[in-house]
């Protein structure tokens, strides 16, 4: 049984306004059967020092990622993982984190590759709950095991592999990287370890949207119309298009699939997760340098 | 063999040793708690730093912003300073364990600390190796400062 929608106003505009919901709706349906709440930050350790009551906590290292390939876990990790957490298939799932919900989206995404069909996130993550000085707790959730089933992780309607990149050209990319990233100029990001990248710049055609313009100062998502305006009228998309998102490990362009997909309603989006890790080391793909996207090469 | 591993035991300093056998010790979930600890326990700077943000040095490898000093006190006692925010407890843990680990050590013992002692400590697998590499960058760089004589 899922739990009823949050009904505020700003959501409406949204293409998929049961995608949110409020720090005020989630305080009030703290407790609901059915209902689990979901931590997901950058740092490992910022749940330990307080999180929202009952909230369990999902790593992106240590839960999502496969611990030896480059790769999501698979389906018998994620049922084991969701199930120690408590999570049932019909689950309503509220997902926060830190900086703007940058690794909650993260977490929804790969919640979606499983399939869980009832997945959230909280509008404002944790940096608004902690300013609007909510409770937060040290407590660990008292949790009751679960099985969740087995199910097949289905990658391809909502994640792009290099292959894919090469034959998508000529339809709209989204870099989602700072600027010093997609001109070439730094390979990483300012004040982030060296993830290793061989080669800087972007792909070409892509344009270049960071990802935290979508997020308002308190972290909230912008409105319809603000987003409408960067990403339609700024950054060239209209209804229909198929569009990847990239940036460096697939993180950010997570958050930004969330937004042109559940906020948007853009269908098809898919996320490149090789990102530039991958691309930046490929051998024989095209880059281009500088602030221009660049023509966008023929198919392969 | 046996004497080569003898003398690289004795070669960590003591509460270096007692710090990693103290993570050892317990199971994966409650390393993180430690580290939780050692979060909470990362000291103010003194105030003659915190006056002087621009004594410190920002370790740019890290993921969260982390600035840290390294001093070298009249009885050549080394001791480390470090400032991370509240919300990257995980590198204020991380700041702490460093700090305590190597506080009133000399310049060479320092520089003698294994460069893969992050490794060692049992949290590579709770943490991930990727954000272990942000305590090694800090030991690298108090070691760096140390070398340069800047201390």
């Amino acid at each position: 049984m899922p739990v009823d929608l949050d009904p505020a106003a700003k959501f409406t505009a949204y293409a998929h306004p049961e995608r949110l919901v409020t720090t005020e709706w989630l305080q009030q349906h703290l407790g609901t059967p059915g209902l689990t709440v979901v931590e997901s930050d950058e740092d490992v350790l910022l749940y330990e020092t307080g999180h929202i009551p009952e909230a369990v906590k999902i790593d992106w290292h240590t839960d999502l990622n496969d611990p030896v390939e480059r790769d999501f876990v698979g389906s018998a990790a994620f049922a084991d993982m969701l199930g120690a957490k408590g999570i049932s298939r019909d689950t309503t799932v509220v997902i926060y984190g830190d900086k703007n919900n940058w690794w909650a989206a993260y977490a929804l995404w790969v919640f979606t590759l499983f399939g869980h069909a009832d997945v959230r996130l909280l509008d404002g993550g944790r940096d608004k709950w902690v300013a609007e000085e909510r409770e937060l707790t040290r407590d660990k959730p008292v949790i009751t095991p679960t099985e969740y089933p087995i199910v097949e992780r289905n990658d391809a309607p909502i994640r792009a592999f290099r292959e894919d990149v090469l034959a998508h050209f000529g339809n709209p990319l989204i870099d989602v990287r700072s600027t010093e990233e997609y001109t070439g100029e730094r390979t990483h990001m300012p004040a982030y370890p060296e993830e290793g990248a061989l080669r800087g710049g972007h792909i070409p055609s892509a344009a270049s949207v960071p990802w935290a313009r979508a997020a308002a100062p308190d972290a909230s998502f912008r409105t319809r119309q603000e987003l409408d305006a960067i990403y339609r009228d700024e950054a060239g998309l209209s209804d229909g298009d198929s569009v990847i998102a990239y940036c460096r490990i697939g993180e950010r362009s997570s958050h930004t699939w969330f937004v042109l997909t559940h906020l948007l309603g853009f269908e098809g989006v898919r996320n490149y997760d090789g990102s530039w890790t991958e691309w930046g080391n490929a051998v024989h793909v095209p880059i281009a340098l500088g602030t221009e996207p660049g023509a966008a090469p023929q198919p392969r | 063999m046996a004497e080569w591993s003898v003398m690289t035991a004795t070669e960590l300093p003591a509460k270096l040793a007692e710090i990693r056998d103290e993570f050892l010790e317990l199971e994966e979930p409650d390393r993180l708690l430690l580290l939780l600890e050692f979060a909470d326990e990362l000291p103010a700077l003194p105030s003659r730093y915190a006056d002087h943000p621009d004594l410190l040095e920002r370790v740019v490898e890290c993921q969260s912003p982390v600035f840290m000093f390294v001093e070298v006190d009249v009885d050549l006692a080394v001791h480390l300073h470090a400032t991370a925010p509240r919300e990257s407890p995980t590198t204020r843990g991380f700041a702490s364990i460093l700090a305590q680990g190597l506080d009133g050590l000399s310049r060479q013992e320092v520089l003698n600390v294994p460069d893969d002692y992050p490794n060692t400590i049992g949290l590579t697998k709770a943490v991930s190796p990727l954000r272990i590499r942000g305590m090694t960058a800090m030991l690298a760089r108090a070691k760096r400062r140390l070398r340069e004589g800047a201390a």
